[in-house]
């Protein structure tokens, strides 16, 4: 076992005991428990770990944290492959498998670094601009095999999910030294406190980082905060944990990875709280000049990081580059680490900070009033040409070239306050630090420690300790001021502001010059900030930079949006295990086991499982379909229709109540009557149609569409709680209580007598459009007589907890007559040959009854009832609307969806057909459709079009189709 | 997410109930004209700040109350039932109905 090249031969908090075997692109490598990926591959030299996305430059490790832009791999293989890690943030575990995600053949030979070549190209709008003919859509697949990020998986998850609901009075996110004091201070307040940590171990900074805090060392100081934390019952820690978006009311969304070993591979939670303290800590930003990209470049912090937690080389030789005081202390403990610093470049004029005049007695040379102006390097770096510039930073006063394999660079330090921001917080760009910080207190939100603007570690924690319920302050030391963070001049196409999405200062030239003004909208041009970083390191450069050419302060241009997820969140996590059943559940009836036992092709349809047909051995679809609706026709047929929607309205109102919902007279219906009946949305739109019985003078029943049963319960409710919360009625949706068995076809009658009713069949005394309360086998059950296929049917309703013995005694009973179960599928056959419409179906969203042929029902009735004044409006007596008819073709079948011209001058469609067909008899193509005027064309001949073509044509009939007279329906 | 005190049930996530836009609005008599039917049916508020308006607790108790909320803060104050008086003068019906 062989150390990486680059890992130190002390320091560090990993165990270099125990070797961690992993590879990358198929390369056998080793590591140590304590690194993260992005370590690990630093201390074995691999530098290059991906291509970028447009131009497919080389790059490397950026930063160490959340923020990094470019070291994202593809984790595994198979089903639980992860694209876009971040290596920053993967802790290495024994057999980790991690590849670039671009590059071919491979990462250090990629053929598409022609792309480099042709930058030109790419700019702003490249895509809108340029892949314009024949479409977009021709070009897309292409473009999407060359560019994006990782690959999604694309087997089934193996994994399971959990998602969590909870409630805490504060929570505290980041178990940085800030976060712990503040978590300290609010449970030891008696508060009920949640901790949740991104990383697997609390401490943040102060694990690795010299200092002293309150007398002991930072490190001692965590222990013992833990220690205290953990004697507390109030205060639960959760590490490995990202809250990814804070929504309104304090409810934070959070996303666990889990290493309980319990098979939960990550757990999202909903939390409300009262209070949340935010210690996220702050971003360190980028310096801009000429190929600022290449691999060995990287944030200063990181490299700190790298160095005291990991014991791992950025490289042999150093160049710092920074505009602020951050970067002094890395220096100091780099060269403590005995690693080469070649210079420090300070962007300010005048260099203040005590520890620049220590490292230049070390023989570290801290350059004033200096930047880096370009880099050199094959594929990674190998040099850096530096510059001085004039006091204004607009012009370049000398230059002068240094070797190295590392550029650290520090353009001062970026509150996270995405989450503030997204509870309702302001931000402003400061000037002398140039950074957003929060512009006023927000009552919900307190920050601590570095997202405070404090950087130092002892500061931090008195200050979290004292929160409380202050509102946040935000620390400004003028002390703490930046330096430029753009070089003057150079070659803006090579000079990168996202990183991640290989947009350059030329692409903000090119918005600016095309005259996009607010910053969304440059950087929805550019796409700057958009990708999976969200702009984590480019989004305050780009403020300064847009706000320059438009020769406007930063501070008054505002800021984009920092939209949750924070960081990306799968969407195994969202879904939480809601796939299937419980992603959408469906109901059953209660002969479901019936069905199933039986040969039924379920099917959901409305919400419910459905028998869609019965297969007898050997049979089709179609044939099974065909042979239940010939023996309706013939013989007689079984319908479980216990999905019908079913609501009884109670009280000394119920009826003047329903009288005002319905299209229909009420006040004429006696006992026993049966009214089909249709009700509206108060702008005149059929909202559901059904049955209305009286079962008493107090008593009403109706019923609904099986789809409409809970919208139709609501709709009755909401009128009579908010409109007329006087009228005497209770509402009761009984529509599990009832299965609904249908008795339909000529044979009816003969075998419901089989089972011995004690009530009177006969046509004259029990015809159609009544019902009757009955006992049936000994069973009370309440028996209409309604159809839906135009034959003579019963409704027969008993109790649920009945229904399948009655199911039984039918079938057996209606043997000898040839009786057939059926399904939903026959039903649309039986009711499209009668003409009889479904709501939703063969009307829409603007169908008033008079498109349907009720409009002499509306106009009779005189009392005022929902959407009757709606009917008088001139939108709902055009001429032109769209009326609902029957098709009939000679030719091919009719599809539902199917367009329909009336002639070839209007160039839009004329209608649509809404149901199709054929007739049970010899087959004719028949159909339904909402046709533009379509009652005044009755026998003239339509065209059909399908997907953009004429298929046929068809002759507009009055529907029904089959016995127009009705006699087998009043049989 | 909001969190809405139902009157009858307590504290709850948005997701029990169902939103029924502004509260308050009054139906005109059906010998009203188009125009006042037409603003009766589709012109609401769309105020920036406090406004009045509907929910109910659909997956709960299943009752109807006003709240005001405020569209920029989502603070939403104290509510009352559906039928019982608004809390703040209700300017629809006179603007309207003139």
């Amino acid at each position: 076992m062989r150390p990486g090249p680059y890992r130190l031969s002390s320091g560090g908090s990993i165990d270099r005991t125990t070797p961690i075997w992993f590879t990358f692109d198929g390369r056998a490598l080793v590591g140590h428990p304590g690194d993260t990926l992005a370590a690990a591959l630093l201390a074995n030299h691999i530098r290059v770990l991906g291509r970028s996305l447009k131009f497919h430059r080389p790059r490397g490790v950026f930063s160490c944290g959340m923020e990094e832009p470019n070291a994202l791999l593809q984790l595994s293989e198979g089903a639980r492959t992860v694209p876009s890690a971040r290596a920053t943030l993967t802790p290495l575990y024994d057999g980790l498998r991690a590849k670039s995600q671009s590059g071919w053949p491979n990462v250090r030979f990629d053929v598409l670094r022609i792309f480099d070549r042709v930058a030109p190209l790419f700019a702003a709008g490249f895509y809108n601009k340029t892949f314009m003919w024949p479409s977009w859509h021709w070009y897309e697949p292409m473009i999407r095999r060359l560019a994006g990020l990782g690959r999604a998986p694309v087997l089934p998850d193996p994994d399971r999910y959990e998602v969590r609901n909870a409630h805490c009075d504060v929570l505290v996110v980041g178990g940085g030294a800030a976060g712990l004091a503040a978590a300290l201070a609010a449970a030891r307040s008696n508060l009920d406190v949640w901790l949740v940590e991104q990383q697997s171990e609390l401490g943040g900074w102060a694990r690795w980082a010299s200092g002293r805090i309150e007398g002991v060392s930072a490190q001692e100081w965590i222990r013992s905060t833990i220690r205290s934390l953990g004697t507390l019952d109030n205060v639960r820690i959760h590490t490995g944990t990202v809250a990814v978006g804070v929504y309104d009311h304090g409810v934070v969304a959070l996303n666990e990875t889990c290493e309980d070993g319990q098979g939960v591979r990550e757990r999202f939670c909903v939390l409300r709280t009262k209070k949340i303290v935010l210690a996220a800590g702050a971003i360190e930003q980028p310096l801009i000049f000429d190929n600022n990209d290449r691999p060995g470049i990287m944030l200063a912090g990181a490299a700190h990081q790298y160095v005291k937690r990991f014991a791992v080389a950025p490289g042999r030789v150093l160049v710092i580059a920074t505009n602020n005081d951050s970067a002094y202390p890395v220096a100091r403990d780099l060269v403590a680490s005995g690693i080469r610093v070649a210079c420090i470049t300070d962007a300010r004029a005048r260099v203040a900070h005590p520890l620049a005049e220590d490292l230049r007695r070390e023989g570290v040379p801290v350059h004033e009033g200096s930047l880096p102006l370009n880099t050199e390097g094959f594929r990674v770096l190998s040099g850096v040409t530096l510059g001085h510039v004039s006091d204004d930073a607009q012009s370049i006063v000398s230059t002068w070239s240094v070797a190295c394999d590392a550029l650290l660079v520090s353009g001062g330090w970026n509150p996270n306050l995405a989450l503030y921001t997204q509870a309702g917080g302001k931000l402003q760009f400061d000037l002398d630090r140039r950074i957003l910080v929060p512009s006023l207190p927000l009552a919900s939100v307190s920050l601590a420690g570095e997202a405070a603007g404090i950087d130092d570690m002892e500061l931090a924690v008195k200050h979290a300790r004292a929160l409380g319920n202050e509102g946040p302050a935000f620390s400004s030391n003028a002390s703490e001021f930046c330096g430029p963070r753009v070089r003057p001049g150079g070659d803006p196409r090579r000079q990168w502001v996202d990183l991640l999405h290989d947009v350059t200062v030329s692409d903000l030239d090119l918005a600016i010059a095309e005259n996009y003004r607010s910053i969304e909208h440059v950087k929805r041009y550019t796409t700057i900030g958009m990708s999976a970083d969200q702009g984590k390191t480019s989004a305050v450069a780009a403020i300064e930079l847009v706000a320059a050419r438009r020769a406007m302060s930063p501070a008054d241009l505002g800021h984009t949006t920092f939209r949750p997820p924070v960081l990306p969140v799968t969407l195994g996590a969202i879904a939480s295990g809601l796939h299937g059943k419980l992603f959408a559940s469906w109901r059953e009836t209660p002969l479901h086991a019936w069905h199933v036992a039986h040969g039924a092709v379920l099917e959901t349809y409305g919400g419910w499982q459905r028998p869609a047909c019965y297969l007898q051995t050997g049979e089709s679809r179609e044939d099974a379909i065909r042979r239940e609706v010939v023996a309706v026709r013939h013989d007689a047929g079984l319908f479980d229709a216990s999905s019908l929607g079913k609501i009884e309205i109670h009280g000394p109102d119920a009826r003047e109540f329903l009288d005002r919902f319905y299209i229909n007279r009420l006040d004429s219906l006696k006992p026993g009557q049966v009214r089909y009946a249709i009700m509206l949305r108060e702008n005149g739109v059929v909202l559901d149609d059904g049955t209305v019985v009286a079962l008493s003078p107090q008593q009403m029943l109706i019923t609904t569409t099986s789809g409409n049963a809970t919208r139709v319960a609501h709709w009755l409710e909401e009128w009579r709680q908010c409109e007329w919360p006087s009228m005497r009625v209770v509402i009761v949706p009984v529509t599990d209580r009832w299965a609904t068995l249908s008795l339909s076809g000529p044979k009816a009658r003969d075998i419901l007598r089989r089972l011995e009713p004690n009530c009177d069949l006969t046509r004259e005394v029990f015809p159609h459009l009544s019902m009757r309360q009955a006992r049936l086998q000994g069973v009370e059950a309440r028996i209409y007589r309604v159809s839906f296929t135009g034959e003579l049917t019963y409704e027969i309703n008993v109790p649920s907890s009945a229904a399948l013995s009655i199911w039984q005694e039918l079938l057996n009973h209606g043997g000898a007559y040839g009786i057939q179960p059926y399904g939903v599928e026959a039903l649309q056959r039986l009711r499209l040959e009668k003409g009889y419409i479904h709501i939703g179906t063969d009307t829409d969203g603007t169908t008033v009854p008079e498109d349907i042929g009720w409009g002499h029902v509306t106009r009779a009735k005189l009392r005022d009832f929902i959407g009757k004044r709606s009917l008088a409006l001139p939108e709902s007596v055009r001429a032109d609307r769209l009326q609902l008819v029957g098709l009939r073709s000679s030719g091919a079948l009719l599809v539902a969806g199917s367009h329909i011209r009336i002639s070839d001058t209007r160039r839009t469609t004329d209608g649509w057909v809404t149901s199709a067909g054929r007739l049970s008899s010899d087959g004719t193509p028949i159909g339904l459709a909402l046709i533009r005027g379509g009652r005044s064309l009755l026998q003239q001949e339509v065209s059909i079009y399908d997907a953009g073509r004429q298929v046929g044509v068809a002759t507009v009939v009055a529907p029904p189709f089959y016995d127009a007279p009705g006699d087998r329906l009043h049989a | 997410m909001l969190r809405i005190q139902c009157p009858y049930c307590g504290l709850r996530d948005e997701s029990e109930f169902t939103f029924g836009g502004q509260a308050h609005i009054v139906r005109p008599p059906p010998e009203c004209s188009d125009i006042e039917w037409a603003q009766y049916l589709y012109v609401r508020e769309n105020s920036k700040g406090r406004q009045e308006e509907r929910w109910c607790h659909t997956f709960g108790c299943a009752r109807w109350f006003n709240v005001t909320r405020d569209t920029q803060t989502h603070i939403i104050q104290p509510v009352s039932g559906a039928d019982e008086p608004s809390s703040v003068p209700d300017t629809r019906a006179g603007e309207y109905c003139a």
